[in-house]
Order: C-alpha cells, then sequence, then structure tokens
C-alpha cells in the first residue's frame, strides 16, 4: 500500500476510535482525557495493536496539541485577573503550592529518581485541571455558589505558577551546569515578568496587531504568533510550550474570547492526538507495576487538595459544606500534568516518571469529577445537620 | 440593600445579594452572554439550589417585566458599541408643552432624527411607545441619536 494510505488509515483510525471513546466519557459522565491515554497505551510500545507508519505523523501532532493547549490555557485569563489573584489570594495559593506540589516531590526523591524527577512530579501533583474542574463547576451547578470565586482564584493562581515554574522546569531538564542553569532560569524569570508587564500595559497594542474582523485571519495571526514565539522559546531551550502560554497570557479581553472560541475545534483535535502520543510513549508493561504506587499518591494529593480548599474558602468565611466543595472541585488533574510529565520524559527523565503520571492521571481525571458527584448528597447532609 | 459583586475569573461576573425575607438571590453574567439567575439554599447559603440558566432574549425579557433599569444598561451597551450614538433619559417636565399630549405631536424623529425608544413611568417602562402614546408629566423620555439630534430633542420637549 501506499505511504500516505496508510497514514490516513491509522491517522483517521485512531481519530475516530477516539471520537467512540469521546462519546462514551460523555455518556458516563467523567473526563474523556482518561480514555485518551488508555487508547494511547493500547497503540504505542508494547500495546496490543501498534502503529508504524504514522507515528512520527502522530508525535508532531502532538507538539501541536501542547502549543494549542497551553495557548488556550493562557487565553483563559487575562494579566489583570493574574495580578488580582496573586495580590488577594497569594496565602492560599502558596498553600496549594506547598502542600500539593510535596507529594510528587517526595515520592520522586524516595524513588531516587534525582532533584529533578522531583521537581517534575511536584508539578505533577500541584497543578488542578482548570479544564475538567470548570466542567464540574458547570456540571454540577456549582457555578453560582459562593466558594466558586475561591476555586477559580486558586485556578488562576496555579497559571501564574505555571508562567514561572515550566520555564525554570525545562531549564533543569536540560541539564545545564548550575551557572548556566541560573543564567537560563534568570532570563526565563525575566520573560515572564517582561511579558506579563506588556500584557498589563501595552496589552492594547498587541491586540491592535493581532485583532481582526474576520475570524479566518484572526486564527492564523494568533496561531502564527504563537507557533513563532514557540519555536523561539525552544531555541532558546525554554520549552515551546512555554512560549505559547506566554501568548496566551498576553493577549487578552475580547480579542482573548475571540480566539479561544476559534481555536477550541482546533485545540481539542491535537490535544486529544497530544494525550494518545503521551499514552504511545508510556509501556504499558510499566503501568502495572507503578499502579500502586500511583494510587497511593493519588489518595494523598487528593486529600492534600481538599484540605487546600477547605483551607482557602474558609479563609473567604464560607460554610463547612461549601469548604468541602472547594476542596473536592479542585480533585481533578489533567492536561497540564501529562505536559509537565511529558516534557520530563522528552528531555530524558527516569522512564518509569512517564507510566507513573499517566497512572496518577488516569486516575485523578476519572475519579475527580465522579468523587464531586458522590459526594453531592453526602455535602447537603451536613448542611442539612449545621 | 447592598448588592455584592463578585469576579469569576474564566467566567464572568456574578452579583448577589439577599432579599428582606433572608433569601440570597444571585445572577451569574457569563462571558458568553449566558445569565444564570441563582437562588441560594436556606441550610447551607453558599450553595445555589436552584440555576436557572437564561439566554440573551431570556434575560432581556425576564429584566424588562421586573423593571427599567435593565433597558438603560442595554442602551449603554449599545452606546458603548456604536461611536456617537448616545442615549439620554429626558424628563417631562410639568410645564413641558408635551405633557398631557399624544407623542407623534412633537415629531421627534422628522424634526431630529433622534429615536424615541422607550419612556418610564413610575417604575414601569413603555417600550418602543407608538405615536399616540400621551405623555405625563414626570415621565422619563429615553432617546437613542447622536449628540447634537438628542440635544435638539432636549430642548424640544422642554420648550416645544
Amino acid at each position: 500500500m501506499h505511504e500516505t494510505a496508510i497514514l490516513f488509515l491509522e491517522f483517521g483510525a485512531v481519530l475516530l476510535g477516539l471520537g467512540l471513546l469521546g462519546a462514551l466519557a460523555l455518556r458516563i459522565g467523567i473526563s474523556p482525557i482518561p480514555l485518551y491515554l488508555i487508547a494511547g497505551l493500547a497503540f504505542g510500545t508494547g500495546g496490543v495493536l501498534p502503529l508504524a507508519t504514522s507515528e512520527d505523523f502522530i508525535s508532531i501532532g502532538a507538539e501541536l496539541g501542547v502549543v494549542l493547549l497551553l495557548l488556550t490555557l493562557g487565553l483563559e485569563y487575562n494579566a489583570d485577573e493574574l495580578v488580582t489573584s496573586l495580590t488577594g489570594n497569594a496565602r492560599a495559593g502558596i498553600v496549594d503550592l506547598v502542600l500539593n506540589a510535596a507529594p510528587g516531590a517526595i515520592i520522586a526523591l524516595l524513588l531516587g529518581w534525582g532533584p529533578v524527577a522531583a521537581v517534575a512530579m511536584a508539578g505533577v501533583t500541584y497543578a488542578t485541571s482548570s479544564g475538567i474542574t470548570a466542567k464540574v463547576l458547570s456540571d454540577l451547578g456549582w457555578i453560582g455558589n459562593r466558594e466558586t470565586p475561591t476555586v477559580l482564584s486558586l485556578l488562576v493562581f496555579e497559571d501564574l505558577t505555571m508562567a514561572v515554574y515550566l520555564p525554570v522546569l525545562t531549564t533543569m531538564l536540560a541539564g545545564l551546569s548550575l551557572v548556566s542553569g541560573a543564567i537560563s532560569v534568570g532570563i526565563a524569570l525575566a520573560t515572564v515578568s517582561v511579558v506579563l508587564v506588556v500584557a498589563l500595559r501595552f496589552g492594547r497594542f498587541i491586540e491592535a496587531f493581532v485583532s481582526s474582523p474576520n475570524s479566518e485571519v484572526l486564527l492564523l495571526k494568533v496561531v502564527g504568533l504563537a507557533l513563532l514565539v514557540a519555536g523561539l522559546a525552544q531555541q532558546l531551550q525554554v520549552s515551546a510550550a512555554v512560549g505559547a502560554f506566554l501568548v496566551g497570557i498576553a493577549l487578552s479581553g475580547e480579542l482573548a474570547e475571540d480566539a479561544q472560541a476559534l481555536l477550541a475545534p482546533l485545540r481539542d483535535l491535537f490535544a486529544a492526538v497530544f494525550f494518545v502520543f503521551f499514552g504511545f510513549q508510556t509501556d504499558p508493561a510499566k503501568i502495572l507495576p507503578v499502579a500502586g504506587l500511583a494510587a497511593l499518591l493519588a489518595l494523598v494529593s487528593m486529600v492534600t487538595k481538599v484540605l487546600t480548599g477547605m483551607y482557602a474558602a474558609r479563609r473567604a468565611g464560607i460554610g463547612k459544606a461549601g469548604q468541602a466543595r472547594a476542596g473536592i472541585a479542585l480533585i481533578p488533574r489533567g492536561e497540564f500534568n501529562i505536559v509537565i510529565a511529558g516534557l520530563a520524559v522528552g528531555a530524558g527523565a527516569h522512564p518509569d516518571l512517564g507510566a507513573l503520571a499517566a497512572a496518577y492521571v488516569l486516575i485523578l481525571a476519572a475519579f475527580g469529577p465522579l468523587a464531586a458527584k458522590l459526594v453531592q448528597p453526602l455535602i447537603q447532609g451536613i448542611a442539612k445537620r449545621a | 440593600m447592598e448588592v455584592e459583586q463578585t469576579a469569576l475569573p474564566g467566567i464572568g461576573l456574578r452579583h448577589d445579594f439577599t432579599t428582606r425575607s433572608g433569601q440570597r438571590v444571585g445572577v451569574v453574567s457569563h462571558r458568553t452572554g449566558r445569565r444564570d439567575l441563582v437562588i441560594y439554599d436556606k441550610d447551607d447559603p453558599d450553595r445555589a439550589c436552584q440555576t436557572v440558566r437564561l439566554n440573551d432574549e431570556e434575560a432581556d425579557a425576564l429584566a424588562e417585566i421586573l423593571g427599567a433599569p435593565r433597558i438603560v444598561q442595554r442602551l449603554n451597551k449599545l452606546h458603548q458599541e456604536v461611536a456617537g450614538l448616545v442615549s439620554v433619559q429626558l424628563p417631562i417636565a410639568g410645564d413641558s408643552p408635551y405633557a398631557g399630549r399624544p407623542m407623534g405631536d412633537a415629531r421627534v424623529r422628522t424634526r431630529t432624527g433622534a429615536s424615541i425608544v422607550a419612556v418610564v413611568r413610575g417604575g414601569r417602562v413603555f417600550a418602543s411607545p407608538g405615536p399616540d402614546f400621551v405623555f405625563q408629566a414626570g415621565d422619563v423620555v429615553v432617546v437613542v441619536g447622536g449628540e447634537d439630534s438628542t440635544a435638539e430633542v432636549a430642548d424640544i420637549l422642554a420648550e416645544g
């Protein structure tokens, strides 16, 4: 068969399969991310049905997926919201960081994976999936709840932390010497600050440059700019993902909303490819040995997230039931965590890291929303008694 | 009564307040234009026990039933969107030549180009009044048009 024909057949089958899995996820009421990961495990290295021809193509699609994921994550909040969350919720945000980065870091150190893997695993357990959490809030009718702003502002704070964390992580993964590493981290942090300041002060100039009444032109400009900056960032050893994320943060206001709506279908397509590709790279045989560990890690970090949410909500003067809801809403992990693990695996971190992160996200992306649904009646009971 | 306004990053804005009878009510304004009317649980005051999802049209309809301010807000938004267009609220004074006369007599649109889009009377809104709508002293007339033409309407309503 012709190479192109095989490529289309394989890629088409993968996408169609993902579509069916997505439909299944919708029916059960969970995020499709865990199912995409499972599909990737089945079709990749050591899986039941390894794909030969389209792997290169899918790997490029996955890279695009990371760029689009991070670009839209950056678009989600504007610079004002980022700064407000920094000033208003710094304390809860720091509690969130310390409590939830710790389990991942500690487990990596206990396993003897070294400090760099510990930093990567810290990120894997730290970040809540803003996508899945937003969906939980909306599905359960929690958006109007009074604890919801607390939850959202923690998510914003995490986003901001990621802007600093990702460049630091990628420089560490690049394995530079202490001095040149420190210099690159310095450059990365300076870039992040400059982007934030530019977005705050001169956002309208960027918007004037990018904006267009024509959606086609807008789409091309935004994606073009994101890829250009992503490429530049990659060249500077800061990782393409970080570049795209910063472009997303720099764009705000109505433009960002329009761009988000335009990018959504494109992101959904390539992000699905990214999750599959991450599954590809992970050997399913490696998942089983770490499954117990992943479950333990999931359990511990579920508790730490619930505590974080309860602490933040109590500070905001929310009652007991609301505190519990805030904690539970923060449990899901998803895209960010896989992106972080993907960066670490791509840079040659410990081979088990990918498997552990995959199993961990599988559990929490699937279980987080379910937990919220199951616990809802219980919480109402607490409220009635109080 | 104090209306609390809270930003919902990534979603929009929430307004809420407690009624005199102790019921907490709120409105979540999504960036997408969707509005949620939210009723809070009495046992668990942080929880929305009823959420009524409203689209643009439904939110407008509800607001029109509830009162005038929403119309003015909408006009202000319109005004922001279309540069050069202003909306003004002009009272019909007791000594206005048009108090007690039908709106058609003033021939506002013919003379100035501006349009009367609503009349507010005692908290009630008469949207798009016809030419035979009779003005009363104390009415507030909502006019949309250019800066100059709305000023001319003010003169007409005051002096004829």
